[in-house]
């Protein structure tokens, strides 16, 4: 009963701590502060993830916090640390909407993810509803950085944070078989590896990351 | 038989992944085409065998039935004859310079890729391994349609790989739950995500779980198959990318979403506390019709124009796959079957036409059937097809959907008569426009086969015509499978 409870606290505090930090992603103007906090956050995702392996007895999902760890709070934001570097737009990040709204917007969309999960699943045990429910707030907060955002590389930044949603509700669901964890990683592999394509071939175009500069190429405005 | 034993669904699989590793390394790229071609055709004859043997019994990652089989022999066939329309419209690019070898040889490996992702999502009877190979197809779709790397081209890869990803990520959080769902009563562990163990005992399933799922489902789905509002990447993705690409997009790319979500619905019309998915599917078919069917007037570019057809033409599919019933089922097979053959006639000719003006421009494309008659009249009858004129086969199966939803359902009868009618108008007043009058542009005449572009028109106005019994017996029982 003891350990129970206290594996509930700690999986709980960790969701928690994501959600909050999907918000910190909210606010940052700049990009360099932007892929520190994408760092973190795939730091708390891993700590997450091997704390329901732990819980779970389920060792292979220690390669998935070790993949989150090694992968996405270490490898992706150097590299893309780098990009920014190598293209010269450490500069702010405009976003197409203004602080207040985005928060405000982001307080409606985790409210949103709260009441639809716990009151669709009030049978599941409660370990997994309300990590489902936290992992939904994540995922549609890396959305609502994917919309704000009009640098390639904030987008990106968004996207995987959506990403890290997902992972999370995929270890919250008890014994999810591993060909669907690893597909995930996978698939997180492959997504960066188009990013990167993308970016440079954007870089050798334009020389800019800016999407909005690409609004303007539509084929049939003239 | 004794010692070997050939099993077609996996040889789906392993012909296009294999060929895709040799095409990566082979240099020469006219080897490359022909290569590619044969590899497709290896591809199409296995899946025809695959009526032919007996069927395995289903495993835990495949999976071939009545339903997926119809898929798979239509998706090698088209990637079989776009492979050897393919081959002549990239001599031609690179006659132009607009793409170099090295380009070549990664297009014909992604080519292969596409194919092994499209197979793969079709035979797997694993929800997480169906998601896997949709994303896969959905990848290296990308990387083709920036292949040309001018401004326009990244602008469309980049807002497709965006907003597929956005969906392919709330496809997999449906999955997610429908593992949440399944795991109470099928137990924890790999089984909870095998599609056959699952249609079993759904109706055991919490419905809300369920319903929830359905919707991210929907959502996650939906925007591959190119239903409005969700539509966005598709006019420019079809638009932007090299014309093979817009012909399997459109041909094929859309139908591997849409069989997706049939299975999808299959789980759900199985549990009665579940809502129907039927109403959802109905409105989002509906909304893609009248919609796309008012923006094809405001078209200037031929490629787009099509594109936004195909729009039209899923959202006709997905509602009459969304009335359900058998005989609104198989008219949405039909007409699925029907529209990928159509359009990808079409983009074919899209594609000749394109390369001989140097323009997708339709306002500088006129009098085609005075310059080129055969491909001009070729345009004329994939239009008249596309828009649903007798006696060709998309007349029959939009016929078919509009009178059974007319004994059921008569206002909503009535809306999608009206999208189809609006959608009706807008492109015989282009059509007219790009067949006739007096020709503009280049007279060249045009390199490669017309032969992919004729074979289909044939078989659509065949099918038109005269359904063969079998066909005919087929398609009613996968109906009935779809409920």
């Amino acid at each position: 009963m003891q350990l129970h409870s206290l594996a509930f606290d700690v999986s709980h505090t960790l969701a928690g701590g994501l959600v909050l930090i999907s918000f910190l992603m909210l606010y940052q103007d700049r990009l360099y502060s932007l892929l520190n906090v994408f760092a973190l956050h795939a730091l708390v995702l891993a700590l997450s993830v091997a704390w329901q392996a732990f819980v779970q007895n389920a060792p292979h999902l220690y390669v998935t916090a070790v993949i989150a760890l090694v992968f996405k709070a270490i490898i992706i934001p150097v590299a893309l640390h780098r990009i920014v570097q190598r293209l010269g737009i450490h500069r702010d990040i405009e976003s197409a909407v203004g602080i207040g709204p985005t928060m405000l917007a982001g307080m409606g969309l985790v409210a949103l993810s709260m009441v639809l999960m716990l009151r669709v699943t009030p049978e599941a045990d409660p370990l997994a509803r309300e990590d489902l429910a936290f992992a939904l707030s994540v995922v549609l907060l890396g959305l609502l950085v994917m919309v704000t955002r009009r640098n390639a590389v904030s987008q990106v930044v968004g996207f995987m944070s959506l990403e890290n949603g997902l992972v999370l509700a995929a270890t919250g669901a008890k014994g999810m078989p591993l060909v669907v964890e690893i597909s995930v990683a996978f698939s997180i592999l492959i997504a960066f590896i188009v990013i990167g394509i993308f970016l440079f071939r954007i870089r050798e175009r334009f020389d800019s990351v800016d999407v909005s500069t690409l609004d303007d190429f539509r084929g049939e405005r003239r | 038989m004794t010692g070997f034993s050939f099993d077609p669904a996996a040889a789906v699989l392993w012909i296009p992944a294999a060929s895709a590793l040799l095409l990566a390394a082979l240099p020469d790229y006219r080897l490359t085409a022909r290569l590619n071609i044969v590899a497709s055709l290896a591809t199409f004859v296995a899946a025809l065998s695959l009526f032919l043997i007996d069927r395995p019994l289903p495993g835990a990652y495949l999976l071939v039935d009545d339903l997926n089989i119809v898929f798979i022999v239509l998706n090698t066939f088209v990637g079989f004859t776009t492979s050897i329309f393919s081959a002549g419209y990239i001599a031609h690019e690179l006659e132009t310079g607009r793409l170099t070898p090295v380009y070549l040889r990664f297009y014909h490996a992604m080519y292969q890729t596409m194919m092994f992702g499209m197979n793969l999502a079709f035979v797997s009877n694993n929800i997480g391994l169906m998601w896997v190979a949709v994303e896969v197809a959905t990848l290296t779709t990308v990387l083709m349609v920036g292949i040309y790397r001018t401004h326009a081209a990244l602008e469309a890869a980049w807002k497709y790989f965006i907003l597929g990803s956005v969906g392919i990520a709330f496809a997999l959080f449906g999955t997610i739950l429908v593992y949440m769902a399944a795991r109470p009563v099928v137990g924890e562990g790999p089984d909870a995500m095998v599609w056959t163990v699952l249609v079993g005992q759904t109706a055991k399933f919490d419905p809300a779980l369920l319903n929830v799922a359905f919707v991210f489902l929907l959502l996650g789905y939906g925007t591959k198959v190119g239903l409005a509002p969700l539509h966005a990447w598709l006019p420019d993705a079809h638009a932007e990318g090299p014309t093979p690409i817009s012909a399997v997009l459109s041909g094929l790319l859309l139908n591997v979403a849409l069989y997706a979500l049939l299975r999808f619905k299959i789980l759900l019309a199985a549990s009665p506390g579940a809502i129907a998915p039927g109403p959802l599917m109905v409105t989002m078919g509906l909304i893609s019709v009248v919609f796309a069917a008012f923006m094809l007037y405001r078209r200037r570019d031929i490629k787009r124009l099509f594109a936004y057809s195909s729009i039209e033409h899923m959202g006709i599919i997905v509602f009459a796959f969304g009335m359900g019933g058998p005989l609104a089922n198989f008219a949405g097979l039909l007409h699925m079957v029907m529209h990928s053959l159509t359009k990808s006639a079409i983009f074919f000719a899209v594609g000749h036409i394109s390369q001989i003006k140097g323009t997708q421009r339709i306002a500088r494309i006129r009098g085609l059937t005075v310059t080129h008659p055969a491909l001009g009249w070729g345009l004329v009858v994939g239009v008249v097809a596309i828009a649903g004129l007798p006696p060709l086969g998309i007349f029959m199966s939009e016929f078919l959907v509009v009178s059974s939803t007319f004994a059921r359902q008569p206002l909503l009868a009535l809306v999608l008569v009206f999208g189809i009618l609006v959608a009706f108008g807008a492109l015989i007043l282009r059509l007219t426009n790009v067949a006739f009058g007096e020709p503009r542009g280049s007279k060249a005449p045009a390199e490669g086969s017309y032969l992919p572009m004729f074979a289909h028109l044939a078989l659509v106005l065949i099918a038109g015509i005269y359904l063969p019994g079998p066909l005919v017996d087929w398609f009613q029982h996968v109906a009935r499978l779809l409920g």
